[in-house]
C-alpha cells in the first residue's frame, strides 16, 4: 500500500500488518529489519514511513478507567478524539493535547507531543503513568518512571524507534466545562508578540498565530490566543461534521500573493476580544476541515518546526522571519508558542524558549530556503521537531539534540537498530 | 432497558456498530462463535458508553440451535443487527463444494434461519428493527466472488420479502449494502481510498438509516450510483469485463 504522512511528502510503497494480529505479527516481524509503527498518519513527514509498517489503529480497546483518579488504560491505537468523545461529557480532559485530536495514543507518546499548555504542563509523557513496549525480540516490557526508566525516557519522543507501544495508562484531568474563556490579543510586531507571551504566561493555554509574510515594521505581527477552561458546569460536547477539502488544490492555488492576501485579511479582520469558545475551536481548529492538507496540492508540503532557547529567541526569530518574508514563501499557519522547561526524555523536542511551526508547499527552491533556516536555527542554539520533519540532515539534527548518542546506545543495546527503522531514522542516522 | 442484539459480533463492522449503538444509549448483547474472544470488546464498550454489554455463543451454521439461542437471551432485544459474513475463496468454491456450501450457509441460510425466529417474535410483539448487512456484491455476479455475491443476493432478496411481509406491523427491516470497507476481510486488497469506507462510517450510516426508518442503504452512499451503472451494463458487454 502507498503510504505518506500528513504532508503527503514523501510517499512510499509499504507492506503492512495490523497490530491486533498478535501471533501473526510476531512471525511477520521476525525476519524484517525495516519496521516502524504507523498510527493515524498525522506526523507530517517520514517518521512513520518504512518498507514494513505495523498499523496500530486496529489495536484500539479501552482497557480500564478509574473514576476517582482519572487514570485511563487504553491500547495504543486509540485516538485522542475517541478519548474526548467518551470523557469530556463526564468531566475529564487530556492533560496534554496537541493541535489535532486525530492522533493515536501510541503516536502521542512516540512524538512526545506538546500543546498550548506546555509552559505549565510539559509534554504528553508527563501524563503517561506507564506503557507496555514490545522489543525487537517480541518480549513485552512495562515502562514507567520507576520501571525500565531508561526505556521510558528513550521511547517518549523516540519516534517509534525503540519498539512498538502496545498500551498505556494516561492521567486525565478534571474539567467543569467543555468551554474555554478565550482572550485574543493583537500584536503589531515581534516585540509586542513576545511581550504578550510574557505577560500572559500564568494563563494555562496560550498560542500565537503569526503573519510570517508581514515585512518591515510589521514583521512578527500576530494574534495571541490565551484561555482557561470555564467553570460553568456545561459539559456539552459534540463534534460537528463539517465539509472538508474535497480534492487536492492545483499547485498554483497557493502562492505568495494568495497567502499574503489571506494573512493580511485574517490579521486585519481580527480584533482584541474575549469570548467563550468550545473545545474544538480552541484546541483543534484545523480538525474541523477534513483533509486540509489537500490545499497544498498533490505534491504535498513540509512542515518546519523549530525551537530556540529563550535567550536567543527574539534575535533568532527576527532573522528567520525576515528570510521567509523576503523569499515570499510563507504559509497560512505560522504558529508560535512559548515552551516551558526541557524534560528528561532523550529526543523530546521542546526546550524553554520559543517554538515556531511553518508550512511550506513543495515547490522548486523550498528545500534551499529551509536549509538556510536550519543554519539560523543552529546558530541560535535551537533544534528541529522530528514529528514534523521530512528532510533535515543528520548534521543539523544531531547538533540540536545533546542526548542523541545515548539514544543510539540504547538502540544498539536492545538491537532495536536491526529491527525498527524509518525513512527518517535512516536519514538522521539514529 | 432497550437492548440491541448484534450477531456476527467479531467482525470489524459489528465492532463499530456496537460502539455506535452503545454510545447512543442502548444496551447490547453480542453474539458470535468463540464468544470468549468478545470479552475485551464488551469491556471496551462498557468503559466507553457506561451501557450494559453482555455476550454469548452463537454458531450461525448450527441452524438447529438458533431458536434455543434466541429463547435463552436474558431479555428480548428491541432490534437485531447482523454483521454475519464469510467472503471465503471463490477459487476454492469452484472446486470444493464444501467451501461453496459454507459461503452460502453463512451468508444466506444461517442468518435467515436466525432472522426467521426473530421476525416471528417481533411480528407478534408488533415492534422491533432488523438490520441485515448484505453487500454490493449481491447486486451483480462477477467472476471474482460470485459465490459470495449469490449468497448476499439471496439475503438481499430475503430482506426485501421480509420487509414486504412485515410492512403492516411496526417492524422495520433495513438492508445495508456496503461497498469497500477497510476491515480484516479486505486486508491486503488494494482498495481505492475514495470508495473505501471505514467501519465507523458504515456504523454511522446504519444508525442514522435505522433511526430514520429507511429500507435500503448503500455505504458509502456513492455505491448506490456505482451499482446503478454496473447493474445497467448490458450482459453481452458485462460478460467480457473484469470488474
Amino acid at each position: 500500500m502507498n503510504l505518506s504522512g500528513w504532508g503527503n511528502y514523501p510517499q512510499i510503497d509499504s507492506e503492512s500488518i495490523g497490530l491486533d494480529k498478535k501471533q501473526a505479527l510476531l512471525d511477520w516481524i521476525d525476519d524484517k529489519d525495516e519496521v516502524i509503527a504507523f498510527g493515524n498518519g498525522r506526523s507530517y513527514g517520514d517518521s512513520a514511513l518504512s518498507q514494513h509498517v505495523v498499523l496500530c489503529r486496529p489495536h484500539n480497546y479501552f482497557l480500564g478507567f478509574d473514576e476517582v483518579s482519572g487514570l485511563l488504560h487504553v491500547q495504543a491505537g486509540v485516538l485522542l478524539s475517541e478519548i474526548l468523545e467518551v470523557f469530556v461529557k463526564r468531566g475529564w480532559f487530556l492533560e496534554v493535547t496537541p493541535g489535532t485530536r486525530l492522533i493515536t495514543v501510541g503516536g502521542a507518546i512516540a512524538s512526545d507531543v506538546h500543546g498550548k499548555n506546555h509552559h505549565q504542563a510539559g509534554c504528553f509523557s508527563n501524563s503517561v503513568k506507564s506503557f507496555q513496549l514490545m522489543l525487537p525480540d517480541g518480549k513485552i516490557v512495562n515502562c514507567s518512571q520507576s520501571e525500565n526508566h531508561e526505556l521510558f525516557n528513550a521511547t517518549c519522543g523516540g519516534m517509534g524507534l525503540t519498539g512498538i507501544i502496545l498500551d498505556a495508562e494516561i492521567s486525565l484531568t478534571k474539567i467543569n466545562s467543555a468551554f474555554i474563556d478565550q482572550q485574543t490579543i493583537k500584536t503589531a510586531n515581534l516585540r509586542e508578540t513576545f511581550e504578550a507571551f510574557e505577560k500572559y504566561q500564568d494563563v494555562t493555554y496560550s498560542v500565537a498565530w503569526m503573519d510570517c509574510l508581514a515585512r518591515g515594521d510589521n514583521l512578527g505581527r500576530g494574534l495571541l490566543m490565551v484561555g482557561e477552561f470555564c467553570d460553568d458546569g456545561n459539559l456539552y460536547y459534540q463534534v460537528k461534521r463539517k465539509p472538508g477539502v474535497p480534492f487536492s488544490f492545483p499547485g498554483f492555488a497557493l502562492n505568495s500573493w494568495s497567502i499574503r492576501a489571506f494573512n493580511a485579511l485574517y490579521y486585519g479582520r481580527a480584533s482584541a476580544s474575549r469570548q467563550k469558545v468550545d473545545i474544538e475551536s480552541f484546541f483543534y481548529p484545523l480538525d474541523a476541515i477534513a483533509d486540509w492538507n489537500r490545499i497544498y496540492g498533490r505534491k504535498g508540503f513540509v512542515q518546519y518546526q523549530f525551537v530556540l532557547p529563550r535567550a536567543s529567541s527574539f534575535e533568532g526569530l527576527r532573522e528567520i522571519l525576515k528570510v521567509i518574508s523576503d523569499e515570499g514563501k510563507g504559509s497560512f499557519l505560522a504558529v508560535l508558542k512559548l515552551c516551558g522547561a526541557e524534560n528528561e526524555n532523550l529526543l523530546s523536542f521542546p526546550l524553554e524558549g520559543y517554538s515556531l511551526a511553518l508550512d511550506f508547499k513543495i515547490e522548486p527552491g523550498v528545500f534551499d530556503l529551509i536549509n538556510l533556516l536550519d543554519q539560523r536555527v543552529l546558530h541560535h542554539g535551537g533544534r528541529i521537531y522530528l514529528a514534523k520533519d521530512a528532510r533535515v540532515s543528520q548534521a543539523v539534527f544531531e547538533k540540536g539534540y545533546a542526548s542523541v548518542d545515548q539514544f543510539r546506545d540504547i538502540r544498539q543495546h536492545y538491537k532495536m537498530n536491526h529491527k525498527f527503522n524509518s525513512l527518517q531514522s535512516r536519514r538522521v542516522g539514529i | 432497558m432497550s437492548m440491541v442484539l448484534i450477531v456476527g459480533a467479531r467482525s470489524d463492522i459489528a465492532k463499530a456498530v456496537a460502539r455506535k449503538y452503545a454510545g447512543e444509549g442502548y444496551d447490547l448483547y453480542l453474539a458470535a462463535r468463540q464468544a470468549e474472544s468478545l470479552q475485551e470488546l464488551a469491556a471496551d464498550i462498557e468503559i466507553r458508553s457506561q451501557r450494559k454489554v453482555a455476550f454469548g455463543e452463537l454458531d450461525i451454521l448450527d441452524f438447529e440451535s438458533h431458536q434455543k439461542f434466541y429463547e435463552s437471551l436474558p431479555e428480548k432485544p428491541i432490534g437485531v443487527i447482523s454483521a454475519v459474513g464469510y467472503l471465503g475463496s471463490q477459487e476454492e468454491a469452484q472446486t470444493s463444494f464444501d467451501e461453496a456450501q459454507k459461503i452460502t450457509n453463512t451468508n444466506y441460510l444461517g442468518i435467515t434461519s436466525l432472522f426467521d425466529t426473530i421476525a416471528n417474535d417481533f411480528e407478534s410483539r408488533g415492534s422491533g428493527f432488523m438490520v441485515g448487512i448484505s453487500s454490493v456484491a449481491g447486486d451483480r455476479g462477477r467472476k471474482s466472488n460470485y459465490c459470495y455475491g449469490a449468497a448476499k443476493a439471496a439475503f438481499s432478496v430475503y430482506l426485501s420479502g421480509l420487509r414486504n411481509r412485515l410492512n403492516d406491523t411496526n417492524v422495520q427491516v433495513l438492508t445495508v449494502k456496503p461497498g469497500f470497507v477497510a476491515t480484516s476481510m479486505t486486508e491486503g486488497m488494494d482498495l481505492p481510498a475514495k470508495l473505501t469506507a471505514q467501519p465507523e462510517q458504515v456504523a454511522d450510516d446504519i444508525f442514522h438509516a435505522q433511526q430514520k426508518g429507511k429500507n435500503v442503504i448503500y455505504s458509502k452512499w456513492i455505491w448506490r450510483w456505482i451499482m446503478l451503472i454496473i447493474k445497467h451494463i448490458p450482459e453481452w458487454r458485462f460478460k467480457g469485463m473484469s470488474l
